[in-house]
């Protein structure tokens, strides 16, 4: 079987599926990929007045690792600041979800969205 | 009627030993274990016989002679055998090769490495359906070119090539045509002298027989083609491909070329039923599908489809209770989508989305019913997790989208 419990998990039951209101100050929306590449993931973060990142949702089109990836980003990413957020690296996902070297680049996704949705929350913030 | 789980929809990716074929094998598995070349006793005269036998079978499947009939280790080596070889043989007489964008790897790559060492290779472009026109391989036949290789039909999408135009094509303007008809013989009728055709590769286990044994029909008059063989030994099966014969493998090939020879205009029949139930059970469940592959000039088992939105290999996942398999880069080891799809024109995020149904002998009806439901479900699941859905709903044309990759 090429893929972990945790990949079969987080793909049986995503966690945190949905979307946010992209219009507002509070939320970041980070997009990458492309559909010609196969992987599109699409991560928002919502953000308190303190930085404190209190939502997070995800959509992705993408195989079960993407999924599997994107659906841990959100559920690390709920609870921590900010700040904290930047410091995710995709080798933290890849191992705590047992990716093979041929599926690491679903994890790279997983920190350039969260990156991403970041950087929007920030320039929507001055900050 | 139950359905057993999971219900195996993969059969051009190989297909399951008919009990029949597995009955006519096993005596050359146990007692009747001859080295078919041993020409002095009894055991190796009956596996000659028996090997004889099939080679006859064989033959009848495809309209030729069992002489023409070369053993190999499957399509992959007769392929090799019949490029390379031709190529070696030829060429004094020329130095070009024709083939399309759409064949398997076992013909796209030995061509590469012909072109490699120096030959030259046209590389023709299938229309949107996958199907190359006799028309294209009139404009690119040159005086140089000794071969045109083009498959009777294509694994992943069904397409069937208009073999016998080519065939006749070919022949008038002296040039051998090879076709790796792998996929084709057994499903749809072939007849070499009709066609034309000057070299055929075939395989056991993609008709209800083993894995590890295939052939390659190799024509004897009107031309008399001669090969460069690829194996040196012991000059076995004529010094065109050394090597003891796998006697279990070619009885049991055998015996699966005369089941499909007798139960082909049935089974197709059949299968084309099954093909149209399942395709029109997703149709009734989802939209933004689109169809992989020529609409009527296409296998009687084979259903590719783009499922618009969603990945295949997730989409597999999902589908836990089917075998199938997908054009998606995901599922391939080179991280590349489906070539055959690329060449066709369809846009790689379609190819990253595509799912190929192939059904087989012991597929029912029921089965058809309850793959349609999961593959509705799965696509409307995975829809709801997918950022593309949810723009093209809102209407955003993906096309104008600026990705950032």
């Amino acid at each position: 079987m090429p893929y972990s419990e945790k990949v079969l998990d987080h793909f049986a039951n995503p966690r945190n599926v949905g979307s946010l209101d992209k219009s507002s100050a509070r939320v970041g929306t980070g997009i990458v990929g492309a559909p010609e590449c196969g992987d599109v993931l699409k991560l928002q973060i919502e953000v308190d007045d303190g930085g404190r990142i209190v939502d997070a949702k995800f959509k992705t089109f993408g195989c079960g690792s993407a999924i599997a990836a994107s659906s841990l980003a959100t559920e690390w990413l709920k609870g921590r600041t900010v700040h904290e957020a930047t410091e995710l690296k995709n080798t933290q996902i890849a191992e705590e979800l047992s990716l093979p070297p041929v599926k690491i680049h679903c994890s790279v996704l997983a920190e350039d969205a969260i990156k991403a949705a970041i950087e929007d929350w920030k320039k929507k913030n001055n900050r | 009627m139950a359905v057993r789980l999971p219900i195996y929809l993969d059969n051009n990716a190989t297909t399951p030993v008919d009990p029949r074929v597995l009955e006519a094998m096993i005596p050359y598995l146990t007692s009747e274990f001859g080295n078919a070349a041993s020409r002095n006793h009894v055991f190796g005269w009956k596996a000659e016989e028996a090997v004889e036998r099939a080679r006859e079978r064989i033959a009848a499947l495809i309209g030729a002679e069992a002489k023409d009939i070369v053993f190999t280790s499957g399509a992959t080596e007769s392929d090799n055998l019949a490029i390379k070889g031709v190529a070696a043989m030829y060429k004094d007489k020329g130095n070009h090769i024709i083939t399309c964008l759409t064949e398997h790897k076992a013909v796209l790559d030995p061509c590469k490495r012909l072109e490699e060492a120096g030959y030259a290779v046209t590389w023709l472009r299938p229309d949107e359906f996958g199907r190359v026109s006799a028309e294209q391989v009139d404009e690119a036949l040159t005086d140089k070119t000794i071969l045109v290789t083009l498959m009777a039909a294509n694994n992943e999408i069904g397409t069937l090539h208009p073999i016998d135009r080519i065939g006749r094509l070919c022949k008038q303007r002296g040039v051998l045509l090879h076709t790796d008809a792998t996929q084709a013989v057994g499903k749809v009728p072939i007849s070499v002298d009709s066609m034309g055709i000057d070299l055929l590769s075939c395989s056991a286990h993609k008709i209800y027989g083993p894995k590890g044994v295939g052939a390659l029909y190799v024509r004897r008059r009107g031309p008399r083609v001669r090969l460069v063989c690829q194996m040196d030994g012991g000059g076995h099966e004529r010094g065109m491909r050394s090597g003891t014969l796998n006697v279990p493998g070619i009885v049991g090939m055998g015996a699966a070329a005369e089941i499909c020879r007798t139960e082909m205009t049935a089974e197709g029949a059949r299968l084309t039923a099954l093909r149209d139930r399942l395709h029109q059970g997703i149709v009734a469940g989802l939209d933004h599908l689109k169809l992989n592959g020529h609409p009527t000039e296409r296998l009687p088992n084979t259903l590719n489809l783009s499922f618009a939105y969603v990945e295949g290999e997730a989409l597999m996942m999902k589908m836990k209770d089917i075998a199938v398999s997908s054009g998606s880069a995901c599922t391939s080891a080179s991280l590349e989508p489906s070539h055959v799809l690329r060449a066709m024109g369809v846009g790689d995020d379609l190819a990253h989305s595509s799912i190929r149904f192939s059904l087989g002998r012991f597929n029912t009806e029921e089965e058809m019913d309850f793959a349609a439901g999961q593959v509705v479900k799965a696509v409307k699941e995975l829809r709801q997790l997918s950022p593309l859905y949810e723009m093209a709903q809102e209407g955003v044309d993906l096309k104008d989208v600026k990705w950032k990759k």
